[in-house]
This record gives structure tokens, sequence and C-alpha cells, in this order.
């Protein structure tokens, strides 16, 4: 996107810098769960303003509609039905891409330039460049990315990156009716997250909280639950989100190890031969021989 | 075609046809994945038509490579047996190495080096294969667990597996009158004499 290409702070398969000379506030979108009704006009606004239609599919006698993310599903609104302290709980979570500050589909990709992580915070894939080996989902904690089916791209919520660019927020932000989702500065965003989390202590949900993972470095799309010690109960919302170690060290240490020991091997054998010289047959053997058919 | 009738046969059409189709498939898999495995590499995809090119091709290949080293493998695999033989010879590659190869103990068709090789070139193949399959995403749907241990052991073996073709290659290089073997079938009698006395023996009936 030409519009931001001053502002990236990470670029997939690239170890070069990113052009980063511009500073631009981190931006963040909070989903209040405890104000999330289950409409889905987040999900229709996304549809509409990206343009994308999925499939129509068929009725799985629960509400959720697509039943899963997809290449042509960015958002998907979670129902789950829980049992807390004797009392029965519908717990509606709006997934979609969690714009990770350290993301494991950024750090698997091997395409240069299919994933880009700009200055506030969004991560945006670049179909474009993107060859299809789904190794973003592979790196993904939060299992987001999608194959498209017809095209072998990848494809995931963009937070609306061309509306963020010329200061728009996100499209399911305008959708919202009740409030629920709201976006701005991320640390605007960490204040108002305050507000809503003491109202709902105060309310009886002692254990009420802001997710915003550590173990990603924080994202860029953050929760407000009545639950935050038990996130799982949200449609599997994961408890401590993180890059896999296998995925750090197929994706880091072993690039550098595996390259230099390549290399070393090479340019062993190139010196052996330099040094030792080529494993001839001895001339006595080929006389011996000459010698014998002679006879 | 024979053009010295002394030479010694060593591989056969068939062998030297099976050989090459696993040896260019390694170097087509060899290319297209290190262009996956690190940005370094990546400008190698070009040579496949772009990344998407390399990434649908790689896998197919990869299935090549499978068949036709299975075949290899069933080829040569009696071939290969360990001796203690072997064992010796494998103990003192160090003089080998440095160059000195006098002393070494007998070797038959194969010495232990190479036998070593075939075993590991072998056990790599058949990680590569599993792994690759958890990692195709086209046709295999698998828990996201198991791909991840897959991209690791994918990415390691075949970065020990280059490392061995490497040492396969430069030691065919290195000791000369040996590639023809794998071009057109033959090698001298001296040839044979110097480097596997035992194969020499049996192939010409002479001490």
């Amino acid at each position: 996107m030409a519009l931001q290409s001053l502002d990236i702070t990470r670029r997939s398969a690239t170890t070069t810098p990113a052009p980063s000379v511009r500073q631009t506030t981190e931006v963040a979108k909070l989903i209040d769960v405890s104000a999330c009704i289950g409409c889905k006009a987040c999900q229709a606004a996304c549809m509409e303003w990206n343009d994308i239609r999925d499939e129509i599919g068929t009725c799985h006698g629960v509400y959720d509609n697509p039943m899963d993310l997809t290449a042509k599903s960015w958002t998907v609104m979670r129902y789950a039905e829980v049992e807390q302290d004797g009392r029965l709980e519908w717990l509606i979570r709006k997934d979609g891409c969690m714009h990770c500050a350290d993301p494991g589909c950024l750090k698997a990709c091997p395409a240069p330039g299919a994933i880009l992580q700009y200055a506030n915070g969004i991560v945006d894939f670049h179909e474009e460049h993107c060859i299809g080996c789904g190794y973003c989902i592979t790196g993904c904690p939060f299992n987001i990315p999608r194959l498209s089916k017809e095209d072998g791209k990848a494809y995931k919520c963009s937070l609306c990156s061309d509306r963020v660019a010329v200061g728009q927020a996100p499209a399911c932000i305008k959708a919202c009716p009740t409030g629920a989702l709201q976006f701005g500065a991320k640390e605007q965003m960490k204040h108002y997250a305050e507000e809503r989390i003491h109202d709902l202590q105060s309310r009886g949900y002692q254990k009420a909280g802001l997710y915003d993972p550590p173990g990603v470095g924080g994202t860029h799309v953050m929760y407000v639950l009545h639950h935050a010690d038990q996130p799982e109960l949200y449609s599997r919302l994961p408890n401590d989100p993180g890059i896999s170690p296998l995925v750090s060290l197929w994706k880091g240490v072993a690039k550098p190890l595996a390259t230099l020991a390549l290399a070393g091997v090479a340019l062993g054998s190139l010196f052996h031969y330099v040094t030792k010289g080529p494993n001839e047959v001895s001339k006595e053997l080929e006389d011996e021989l000459e010698k014998e058919d002679a006879k | 075609m024979i053009r010295n009738p002394k030479d010694l046969a060593r591989y056969t059409a068939h062998e030297r046809a099976n050989h090459w189709v696993v040896g260019i498939s390694f170097i087509l898999l060899a290319l297209s994945g290190l262009a996956f495995f690190h940005p370094a590499f990546f400008p190698l995809a070009q040579l496949f038509g772009g990344g998407t090119w390399a990434r649908i091709l790689h896998p197919y290949v990869g299935v090549l490579m499978a068949v036709s080293f299975l075949v290899l493998f069933f080829r040569f695999s009696a071939l290969n047996a360990m001796t203690p033989a072997d064992r010796e010879w494998l103990s003192r590659v160090g003089e080998m190495v440095d160059g000195n190869d006098h002393d070494m103990p007998e070797q038959g068709k194969y010495n232990g080096g190479q036998k070593l090789m075939f075993w590991a070139l072998a056990l790599c193949m058949l990680l590569l294969v599993a792994s690759g399959i958890v990692m195709w995403r086209a046709w295999f749907d698998v828990p996201v667990g198991v791909i991840r241990l897959g991209a690791v052991v994918h990415a390691a073996t075949a970065a020990v597996m280059i490392a061995l073709i490497f040492v396969h290659v430069y030691a065919a290089i290195w000791v000369k009158g040996t590639i023809r073997a794998m071009w057109y079938g033959t090698v001298t009698r001296a040839w044979a004499k110097q480097h596997h006395r035992a194969w020499y023996r049996q192939v010409t009936g002479k001490s």
C-alpha cells in the first residue's frame, strides 16, 4: 500500500530494515465482549467494505454463521454457552486477526513483502506477493489466516488498513450498534478498557480484565472479558498465546545455522581439494596392469 | 557402449538412469526448498517461474524423488550391508581424508563411507517424505501442532541431506575416475583395484 510505504515496522522474509523513518501512533480495536449482542453487523460491514461475499452456507443449528473464518469471511461471531457459578452465560466473541506486535504469521512467511507490519501496529497481507504455502497459518498462535481454494492465497482481517491509512475507523467499528467495538490509539483504548473493567468489577465480575496477551508482545485487537482469568471460555481464546517454540526454531536460529553449516561443508570440500589434491589412481597400478596385458 | 573392453562395468543403464532421476529431482527440490527456508535464497524461486510456482511444484517433485529413491534403495540396499571391514575402514576414515589411503582395509563394491552415506540418505528421505506430507496443504489437512513439528523436521533434515549430497558429489570429484561410472557405467581396472580391491577380485577373478 503506497500510502503507508514509509511507516513499515516489519516486512516478511526481509533481512534489512524496512522503511521506517516515519513514526505513527499505535492503534487498536477494542472488543468489549460484555457489550456485544451478537448481531453480526460487524460481519456484514466487513463483507461490504472489503467487497467479498462468502458462499451461502447451511444452518448448523447454532447462531455461528459461517461456522468458521474463511478466505472470504475475515471476522466471525463465535457463540459459547458456558456455566459459571451455576448460571448459564452466553459468551459471544468476535473472532479475527489480533494484529500481534510479534506476529507469528510474519515470522513464518517465506515470501518477501507478502506480510507487512505497519508502525501503527496493523499486520497486513499483500496477496500479490503471497505464494500460498500456508506458513502463516503454521505460525499464527490464534489460527486466523485461511488459504483460498480459488486462488491459493492466504487472507485475513486487514483491520481495514486502507481506511485507517486515511484516518477512518475500520468498517466493523462503524457498524457496531452497541459500542462494543471501539477504535483509536492503543493507549486510549487501554484507558477506555479500564473504565469498562472497573464498571464490570463493580457489578460482580471480579475477574473482569483486558486481553492484551504479552506472549505475542501485546495485540492491536484487544478484548474486555468478564472472565479474563479464563479466556478459553470464549470459544477457546488462547490463555497465554505465543509463537510456538517450534516455529521460532524453524524460522529463527535454524536459518543462519543451517546456512553456515552448508557453506562450511561446501568451502571445506573446496579447500580439501586445494590442500590435499585429487585422489588419483596410482601410476604403479596402471603400469602393473599394462604389463599383465602385454604378457 | 564400451570403448575399452578391459574396462569394468560398474552400473547398468537402468541404475544410472534411476540415479539421475533421483539426482535431478534432488537438485530441483534443494533449490526450491532453500527458497522457502531463508530469504537469502528466495531469488532461487525465479528458476521455477516465481515463488508460487516453486511452492506448487516442490511437493510433486518430492513425490517423484520419493518414488525413484525407493527404487534405488531396493536396487542397492543389499550391496550396502555393513561388514566388520567397513567399520574398520570408517574408524580410520581420517587417514583417507588426509589423502593417505595406502593402508586402508580392502573394500568391496562400496566402502564404509559410501555405505554410511547410503543409509543416512535413506533415513533423510524417510523423514523428508513424512514431514513433507504434513506440510502439503494442497492435499492434506493435519493439526497445526503436527505441521509445526513437520516444518522443523523438514528443514533440519533437508539441511543435513544437502550437506550429505555436497560430500557425495565432492567425493566423486575428488576420487578421479569415479564420475564416469555414473555417466556411462564403466571404470578402469586400475581404479577398481586401487579403491575397491575386493570388488576388483570378484569381477575379474584375479588377485
